[in-house]
């Protein structure tokens, strides 16, 4: 088990002051001049050499991510951070905004010096309403301190940072469906190429990072990229916050290593499956998008992008949705086409039609009222949606239902069997 | 799309302007992006607008937004039809956002509905004819380690039942908000036993 000592987010659960104040005393904002002075180059180097890999979802190494910004720019150049956290199961950004807001902060000022960047806007979903305000306020608190604004810190560095808030849809996390809401638009994802490292914010150079890949900068350049790549195991380096939901006894949130066990994640911060481990019946590890994967395989699987990616899964947000055997699984992967029906932007038509078509053919799954070949033509279908649009939305809507089909094809024609029968039972009742 | 609340008839006004002290704030917000890219303010001003028109936003609205922010009237519909949080008729005092994908539903999100269904003898999408509640069903709100969650107006309640939904509901009635968060005393997203983790003294994790 990871020790406190190496816990990044030492006041995730806001016991703690989460002024100013109260996160210099946990070490925060300690001598970031001499870590801005240590110059670009060093920054970025110690984030690769880290083995950091973004946060969000994707696991894009975030050092590389931040070499596609040029060297040079005569135009401004932009770090954009994605707060819109709306992946269901996901809530560990908000934790760290309304209980570590400075990590936030220090890490946008660190990692634009790192990126040559001196605009920074963070992207808050609109339903956080509470933690903007919170966030606005360590802002200000940052501002009147001098550690951002002009010479932040006294390093010489000029940097600005904005807050922006949305205002309700899921695909404004998508990062070129940012950029578009942050210029005044729908957040219609644009197509890539070009990506946003050339062509990004108002046609300039912009990264997109989450915000717990940005937190963890400040430690990691404090600590050394060896002791965050000591953590975990190789590619898969360093401290994860996890989200434990559904059927555990305790969910929470909780910061552990990559490349824990599930079952031990589970049980030692869940307080186990509800009714015991062998009342599990499936897990979606890594936020809704990612599919599900059955208990024989949570009894073994390690939480890191590799080993998930090894079953057919993913670690996404590593968002862990666990489901008892009282769960209605069909219905409850029903219940994720439904949200990606909703959350499609419209703008691809296999998306904006197929994540509808979908949902009402998994309506009918849920019943039974179907035929086994159906299943057959809803695999076959989403794999024509897939990777046939704009963005991930369309994937992320169909590895859900892929994954239930993987794993759980007897119980769905189960389901149409008793459906029949029962039909024709009351047909002779009639 | 924008959250559709039926139950209450209502008019268009003729017009909209912002107070005084609001077009300071929009001038606030139109500041943060470079010279030229007002646009990007539109979100923004339209939640001001909102705010100041109680909770929802007319079409003159959007209009006046359009006018500052020198934007085609159709661009700023497009945004505010876009966008779920912003309401194009008017809704209760209390805006009831129930949040109901799959993490809330595994943790008994039916429960908190029908209780606010059985309780305001409303539906999804209905109001109560006092105008002190509409109802909306809405997508996750990433609160999920603290599931089942209302939103009320601005504010999460978390660990939510049918009896502490009913309990919520007649305060709100009462006037009286509860405070938001937890409503069975949990500190933030700690397991509800206690901490796994951070047991060490603050101090001495610097």
């Amino acid at each position: 088990m990871l020790a406190d000592k190496d816990r990044i987010f030492t006041n995730l659960y806001g016991r703690d002051d989460w002024r100013l104040a109260g996160a210099q005393r946990r070490g925060d904002w300690d001598n970031t001049k001499e870590l801005i002075l240590k110059g670009r180059d060093w920054i970025a180097d110690q984030v690769k050499e880290s083995g950091l890999r973004g946060r969000g979802g994707a696991g894009f190494p975030t050092g590389l991510k931040w070499s596609f910004m040029p060297k040079e720019s005569d135009r401004p150049t932009y770090l954009c951070v994605n707060a819109d956290e709306s992946e269901p199961g996901t809530c560990k950004d908000r934790d760290i905004i309304r209980n570590d807001p400075h990590k936030l902060i220090e890490g946008c000022l660190l990692a634009s010096a790192g990126m040559g960047v001196h605009t920074c806007y963070i992207y808050i979903r609109g339903e956080f309403y509470n933690e903007a305000k919170r966030l606005q306020a360590a802002i200000d608190e940052s501002y009147d301190a001098g550690l951002i604004g002009e010479d932040a810190c006294g390093s010489g560095w000029d940097f600005e940072l904005y807050l922006h808030r949305g205002a309700g849809a899921y695909i404004c996390g998508e990062e070129t469906g940012l950029l578009e809401s942050l210029e005044g638009r729908k957040g219609q994802p644009r197509l890539k190429p070009p990506f946003p490292a050339q062509v990004g914010l108002y046609g300039c150079p912009t990264t997109v990072n989450n915000v717990e890949t940005i937190a963890v900068v400040p430690t990691i350049l404090r600590r050394g990229a060896a002791w965050f790549a000591g953590i975990g195991r190789p590619r898969n380096t360093g401290t994860k916050i996890y989200c434990l939901s559904g059927h555990v006894n305790t969910p929470c949130n909780v910061e552990e290593a990559m490349s824990i066990p599930l079952r031990e994640l589970i049980e030692r911060h869940g307080g186990g499956v509800r009714g015991g481990w062998d009342n599990l019946l499936a897990v979606i590890p890594g936020g809704s998008s990612v599919p599900v994967i059955p208990k024989s395989i949570c009894e073994t699987v390690l939480m890191d992008f590799d080993s998930l990616v090894a079953v057919k899964s993913g670690l996404g947000t590593a968002a862990v949705i666990v489901m008892d055997k009282s769960t209605d699984i069909v219905k409850a992967i029903a219940r994720l086409s439904q949200f990606y029906k909703h959350e499609s932007c419209g703008q691809c038509t296999p998306c904006r039609e197929g994540a509808g078509w979908v949902w009402r053919v998994m309506e009918r799954m849920v019943e039974g009222n179907a035929s086994v070949a159906e299943i057959d033509m809803l695999l076959d279908v989403s794999y024509e949606i897939e990777g046939h649009t704009i963005c991930a939305l369309a994937d992320g809507a169909m590895w859900p239902v892929q994954g239930l089909i993987r794993h759980f094809r007897p119980e769905m024609e189960q389901r149409i069997a008793d459906y029949r029968q029962a039909a024709a039972r009351q047909r002779q009742a009639a | 799309m924008s959250t559709v609340a039926e139950g209450f008839p209502f008019e268009q006004p003729e017009k909209f302007e912002f107070t005084a002290e609001n077009i300071e704030r929009a001038k606030a917000h139109i500041a943060k992006y470079p010279p030229g890219r007002q646009a990007s303010a539109v979100l923004p001003l339209l939640w001001i607008a909102q705010e100041q028109h109680g909770g929802w936003l007319p079409r003159a609205a959007m209009d006046h937004v359009a006018e500052i922010l020198e934007m085609a009237p159709i661009r700023v519909y497009e945004v505010a039809t876009f966008y779920t949080m912003f309401n194009l008729r008017p809704v209760g005092r209390y805006l009831l956002q129930a949040c109901t994908t799959t993490p809330c539903w595994l943790r008994g999100s039916d429960a908190v509905v029908a209780a606010c269904e059985r309780k305001l003898g409303i539906g999804i999408g209905g109001s109560t004819a006092d105008g002190l509640f509409t109802l909306v069903e809405v997508e996750c709100l990433g609160a999920c380690v603290n599931a089942p969650i209302l939103q009320v107006n601005d504010d999460f309640y978390e660990d939510l039942d049918g009896p502490t939904t009913e309990a919520l509901l007649d305060a709100l009635r009462a006037g009286k908000p509860p405070v938001p968060g937890s409503v069975i005393g949990r500190q933030g997203s700690e397991p509800v036993t206690g901490r796994t983790t951070l047991t060490e003294p603050a101090g001495s994790r610097k």
